[in-house]
């Protein structure tokens, strides 16, 4: 269980506050107009936020002090996830030890990992030499071997095509199914949404809503939702 | 966001700090305490500060104004020996001073090759002391060293950003005012503040182009206090003016040089295609073409003389070679050292701990230890670790502003990936900021290396004729009236310069 107590994060003077907990094994999608704050979660989540208030804690234990490489958390920012100046496999291996030794189990684990994501054999390519798709790919084989029961995404792939972007999607999901990872996304597009999560996190005016279920959300949308979905409302 | 230092950071910035303090306070107070009583500075003394203050602003401006268009054709266009130009941009910079000077002189002198030219041309002739000589001096040394900084500001802009501009068509002033403008407004700043204190600090030009009382920079009267009159009141007096205008000038620096988080280009070959034609392609061409004379004519000046020099060098050579050898290489590693120590807190106040050597002169901090090492120690026997030492406080300042902002740059651009996969200290150090930051360290380590070698304040102080340095033998074969061997002497100690900082800029990265 993931739970945010009181929580109160503040950038300048921007302040959001989160009350609420998500049993563990949950996808819940962050939605919410931009700048409301869905990334700034996500970001006092993963611990490069430093809380006002309040506290996080998983599975029971206080994480408000442990730094970001310490928590149970694997998260893919907006861009950045790989190192430009390493190799693929490097990239990846970095997600099993921080101290770069790799015993030829580890080794073995990066090549099981890349040939998952559908990259055998990329291993010796630097970051620059792969497509945006390749690149997510690569990401989500760290996030494989990071091994860690939360993942967080804040729009990993909004630079992708829709395809792309679903496909991207869907291996997230099976990468899910096969760790049984907690998983928070922060997307714009509810079918984005749809695709992958259970319950919705509404993030709107300075506050991140309890999750609910995102059919009876959709169906029948509070007012902060149903203004951000606009015509898109209806779903079927 | 950016990532805050961690304790071990904090730790190493302190003990890094406290070394550099010590090493700066400890010779400045000795020198106070003996200089006793201190006095007013009369009208001989505000000239020296007129002199110095004039002299390295018309430094600094003319430098990064002849930089800005070499820097601009370096960075838009390919072409055969592009490299080569890079490299050579390093060169004045590196020379040692007083090898220098007899380069220009033989070129710009009263018997150089332009006064030739001028004679057989039939008109008048060019002198070369006073102030122009002096600013002429400095524009050699420091406009190919702010060709460079200029040159890393353009290579900072993302390759994406011109790949954009191509796209949209933009036109060469519509590109400069978008992308290049930007990149000036914060490196030029520096670049000036940089060069402006490297002037204020130059002793060796105003030694041999100045002097006399319209043309004395104040650490050359610093000089003459001690060498001529051994007035350490005059001296001390002297060096707190001298200490006060640089500290202000370093002040000024930090303040200009900012650091912004935009930018993470993922290391694309830079090509640009905005690159206009036409009557601009051929002025960039003759800037560079400029440019390319006024930095080698002094240089094969040089070789010319000491080629025919080297069969009069004396044995000493080699020991003279070995020491010099020594302290280069010992300098490089323990500035690198104490820079990556004064980057890792990633704070305002370790960078300026490690700006203020650019307040003391060598000659100064040299007089201080030897007042310390007197009582104690035949001075003569610590001369090579004191000039590692000194010359390592003298090269810190420009290593660690190479250093400081790539490691603030690593950080920015992917400290926060680094940190969600819990790399901290050794492995931070190992997987992102030592890779990050490999052109920075080669060339800072290079400048620090060269700087070293070519050295002759604090040896000339402290030398014997047992423990002498490369630019030492020369300075004496030049006194000894052994000019031929003293150029066969400069040579050497030119091509070993090179020849350091051109292996450390090579292990830094490919692209200069």
């Amino acid at each position: 269980m993931l739970e945010l107590v009181n929580l109160t994060l503040e950038q300048g003077d921007f302040r959001l506050e989160a009350d609420f907990s998500l049993p563990e094994g949950t996808s819940a999608a962050l939605i919410g107009p931009s700048g409301a704050g869905k990334s700034t979660l996500l970001a006092g989540i993963a611990g490069f936020l430093p809380p006002r208030r309040g506290r996080v804690q998983w599975r029971g234990e206080d994480l408000t002090r442990l730094a970001p490489g310490k928590r149970p958390v694997a998260m893919l920012f907006q861009d950045g996830n790989l190192f430009p100046h390493l190799d693929v496999s490097r990239n990846v291996a970095l997600g099993i030890s921080p101290r770069g030794r790799l015993s030829a189990q580890d080794q073995a684990r990066v090549a099981q990992a890349l040939e998952r994501v559908g990259l055998a054999g990329y291993g010796a390519r630097t970051p620059a030499e792969l497509s945006g798709g390749q690149q997510s790919r690569a990401a989500l084989a760290r996030i494989l071997v990071q091994d860690r029961p939360l993942m967080l995404l804040d729009e990993p792939f909004a630079a992708l095509g829709p395809a792309l972007r679903a496909e991207m999607l869907r291996l997230v999901a099976e990468l899910r199914a096969e760790t049984g990872a907690t998983l928070l996304m922060v997307t714009h597009d509810p079918r984005d949404a749809e695709r992958i999560a259970e319950q919705i996190v509404l993030v709107a005016e300075g506050r991140a809503a309890p999750p609910a279920p995102m059919r009876a959300l959709l169906d029948d949308p509070p007012p902060a939702l149903r203004a951000y979905l606009g015509g898109e409302g209806d779903f079927d | 966001m950016a990532e805050r230092a961690g304790p071990i950071g904090r730790a190493a910035g302190c003990a890094g700090g406290l070394a550099v303090l010590a090493l700066l306070v400890l010779p400045l107070a000795v020198i106070f305490l003996q200089a006793g009583e201190g006095r007013l500075p009369g009208p001989a003394e505000y000239a020296a500060l007129r002199f110095t203050l004039w002299q390295a602003v018309l430094s600094a401006l003319l430098s990064v104004l002849a930089a800005l268009p070499v820097a601009r054709a370096l960075a838009r266009r390919r072409f055969p020996g592009r490299r080569l130009f890079v490299t050579l941009t390093g060169a004045p910079f590196l020379l040692p001073v007083a090898v220098a000077v007899l380069g220009l002189l033989a070129v710009f002198g009263a018997r150089g090759w332009v006064n030739d030219l001028l004679g057989a041309l039939g008109l008048g002739s060019i002198r070369i002391y006073g102030l122009h000589g002096v600013v002429l001096a400095h524009v050699f040394f420091n406009m190919p060293l702010a060709t460079r900084m200029l040159l890393q500001g353009w290579r900072a802009i993302p390759a994406e950003r011109f790949r954009l501009a191509a796209t949209l068509d933009l036109p060469p002033v519509q590109v400069f005012r978008l992308l290049e403008l930007p990149m000036l407004r914060q490196v030029v700043p520096g670049a000036l503040a940089a060069i402006f204190a490297i002037c204020l600090s130059s002793f060796s030009v105003a030694l041999i182009l100045g002097g006399g009382p319209r043309a004395t920079t104040l650490e050359l009267a610093i000089y003459q206090a001690f060498l001529f009159d051994f007035d350490l009141g005059r001296a001390a007096l002297l060096a707190l003016m001298q200490s006060g205008i640089v500290v202000l000038a370093a002040l000024v620096s930090l303040r200009l040089a900012r650091m912004d988080g935009s930018g993470t280009g993922l290391g694309r070959e830079m090509l640009r295609w905005d690159a206009p034609g036409g009557w601009r392609r051929g002025l960039d061409a003759a800037w560079l073409l400029l440019a390319g004379l006024f930095l080698t004519l002094p240089l094969l000046a040089l070789v010319l003389d000491g080629i025919g020099g080297l069969a009069d060098l004396p044995a000493r050579i080699w020991p003279a070679i070995g020491n010099s050898l020594g302290v280069s290489l010992g300098c490089a590693l323990s500035t690198v050292a104490l820079s990556l120590a004064l980057s890792a807190p990633m704070a305002r106040w370790s960078e300026g701990l490690g700006l203020l050597p650019l307040a003391l002169s060598p000659l100064v901090l040299g007089t201080g230890y030897f007042l310390i090492l007197n009582p104690v120690i035949a001075p003569g026997r610590l001369a090579l670790p004191v000039t590692l030492v000194v010359n390592t406080l003298m090269a810190l300042p420009f290593c660690l502003r190479l250093i400081a902002p790539a490691w603030a740059r690593a950080e920015a651009d992917h400290g926060r990936l680094a940190s969600s996969l819990g790399l901290t200290g050794f492995a931070r150090l190992r997987w992102l900021l030592l890779p990050r930051m490999r052109g920075a360290i080669g060339f800072g380590a290079g400048i620090a290396a060269a700087l070293s070698m070519g050295d002759l304040g604090v040896i000339a102080l402290f030398g014997s004729p047992e423990r002498e340095t490369l630019p030492l033998l020369m300075y004496r074969l030049l006194g000894a009236y052994r000019t031929d061997a003293a150029s066969g002497a400069a040579l050497v100690l030119l091509v070993l310069s090179f020849t350091v900082f051109w292996i450390f800029d090579r292990l830094g990265g490919r692209d200069a």
